[in-house]
């Protein structure tokens, strides 16, 4: 899932000063699971935002809050049009896929990014976030004992650790593991070490010129139910 | 064309002495060029850093470019850290065609243990794949594919790490290296003979030349500080210990006296092939160590 965080109060005050009616918009799918836009999340952001203005004595903003299914998805979208009529602006507290759907739906609006989206990762325990795959788009797990070296690698290097590992760590951060000793000992534990002496060339950065496009439409067209 | 005539005492029975010096944080070359002239016939060849420790500093390629104008002998440091493969290849072209014969294919400290921390991290290649990609030009194509229009000829190095905590991967990727084509290697410092020995063990099966690596430390609180700081660095409690025992202001002097013996040993016990020196920072004391190592006659 999509990982984010939200951004701090001072921020977003600042981002909302010119406009008086702002919709605090959350998403429904990701931003709620890691608690950065929910609709718990809006909640406490609209709270938030009405105390630090009445204390500071400045602003005239009014708030509306609303939370979408999801914000990335052009269906969902539709049901904002009736909210949207008399705001001045929409803070997203949807990822940076939520905040620019929303956008190209509402092309008069100013849209504001609420929260600050992170990485694709999975919870580690509660409240703690890993990152665990930056969408390559050339997955290599099968070789890596299914640890990803491209993301847990700081370098991102493929043929083996780097000489700054220590204690199993990274030379990048102590409390980060080496993705490459984790790499070995579960090669090892596998039996396929033979994955990890092989030579890998360098990466083929052609999938990912940004922004990069899936079609699946082909498949689709094959059952007649699509077009 | 090879331009490299390190290469040729690698295919010697000489006992190799390679040192570095770390290029200026800014234009004034005064310094680097005292550490060239005081260095060039004292040493077969002289590393120039390309960017240690993520810290910017004079390209590793103009120091080689000094190296080579004032009649010594470059091994050019690349890191695949700040430079995409066009930028690496490039600058490889470059070095050729002025002279420069050695390169060592380093895969670069992370940008995180810098002065530019917020800079971004490249790592288009790794150092196998850019030892690989070397071999590559020389065949006559860049790495795309394309003819190249003069092909390079070098004599190729990496570096290893015997006394990583972990060393099975190390060693795994050491045997890549030499796969890929690395004549020779200059280790990670080495502090404990005892990793060393394991690690010829190990290595003595491959064609390669092998340098250990001799970090000259300056003092206990040093020692202490590249070990929690510096990618790579393991210095062993006995040396922290060692250096802990000298007078004020004598710490540089027990520093010197450490590597002098440990060269001394390597070198009478035939341990490697030779030995790589890197005095960070202080470039000026190389001559005294090889002097108390007994090197003195060897290359002057």
């Amino acid at each position: 899932m999509i990982v984010a965080e939200q951004k701090s109060l001072e921020e977003i005050r600042r981002m909302i000063d010119p406009y008086g009616r702002v919709l605090i918009l959350g998403c429904g799918t990701c931003m709620t699971v890691c608690d950065a836009g929910g609709e718990r999340e809006v909640s406490f952001l609209h709270n938030a935002l009405r105390v630090a203005q009445a204390r500071s004595g400045n602003g005239t903003h009014t708030f509306l809050e609303y939370t979408l299914k999801r914000q990335c998805d052009p269906e969902f979208l539709d049901m904002l049009t009736d909210r949207v009529e008399d705001v001045d602006a929409i803070l997203s507290l949807g990822c940076g896929i939520g905040v620019q759907a929303v956008a190209e739906r509402f092309s008069d609006l100013p849209v504001l990014p609420g929260v600050n989206t992170s990485f694709m990762g999975m919870p580690k325990e509660w409240g703690i976030w890993d990152e665990r795959c930056v969408a390559c788009g050339d997955c290599r797990l099968g070789e890596t004992a299914g640890i990803c070296p491209i993301t847990r690698c700081t370098k991102g290097i493929l043929n083996g650790p780097c000489a700054g590992t220590k204690n199993g760590k990274c030379e990048a951060n102590k409390d980060m593991d080496c993705a490459w000793v984790l790499i070995y000992k579960r090669l090892e534990r596998l039996g396929q070490l033979e994955n990890m002496r092989r030579y890998y060339p360098p990466r083929n950065f052609r999938p990912i010129p940004r922004p990069r496009r899936i079609v699946t439409r082909a498949t689709l067209d094959v059952g007649g139910e699509n077009e | 064309m090879s331009n490299s005539l390190f290469e040729e005492k690698l295919g010697s029975d000489e006992f190799l002495v390679t040192t570095e010096i770390g290029p200026p944080k800014g234009t004034d070359t005064s310094e680097m060029l005292h550490h060239i002239a005081l260095l060039k016939d004292r040493v077969d060849a002289i590393n120039v850093t390309d960017g240690q420790s993520s810290v910017m500093r004079f390209a590793s390629l103009g120091g080689c470019l000094l190296v080579k104008e004032y009649g010594g002998e470059p091994i050019l440091q690349v890191t695949c850290r700040d430079r995409n493969r066009l930028a690496i290849q490039a600058d490889l072209l470059v070095a050729y065609s002025r002279g420069i014969g050695n390169v060592l294919c380093l895969t670069g400290d992370s940008i995180d243990v810098g002065d530019h921390k917020e800079a971004k991290p490249v790592f288009d290649l790794d150092s196998v794949q850019l030892l690989r990609m070397i071999r590559t030009m020389e065949s006559g194509t860049d790495v795309g594919g394309n003819e190249l229009k003069g092909a390079p000829k070098f004599c190729i190095g990496a570096s290893v790490h015997p006394e990583a905590d972990f060393i099975e991967p190390q060693l795994l990727k050491f045997d890549k290296k030499v796969a890929a084509g690395a004549q020779f290697f200059q280790t990670q410092g080495i502090f404990d003979l005892g990793s060393l020995r394991r690690f010829m063990q190990y290595a003595s099966q491959f064609d390669v030349k092998i340098l250990a690596g001799i970090i000259v430390l300056a003092s206990a609180r040093m020692a202490r500080y590249m070990n929690d700081n510096v990618p790579g660095i393991i210095v062993s409690q006995p040396v922290i210990d060692e250096l802990a025992t000298a007078e004020k202001g004598k710490g540089l002097q027990k520093g010197i006296e450490i590597a002098a013996g440990l060269i001394r040993t390597i070198r009478e016990e035939k341990l490697c092939h030779g030995v790589h020196v890197m005095a960070v920072g202080n470039e000026g004391v190389v001559p005294d160590i090889l002097e108390a190592a007994g090197l003195v006659d060897v290359h002057v």
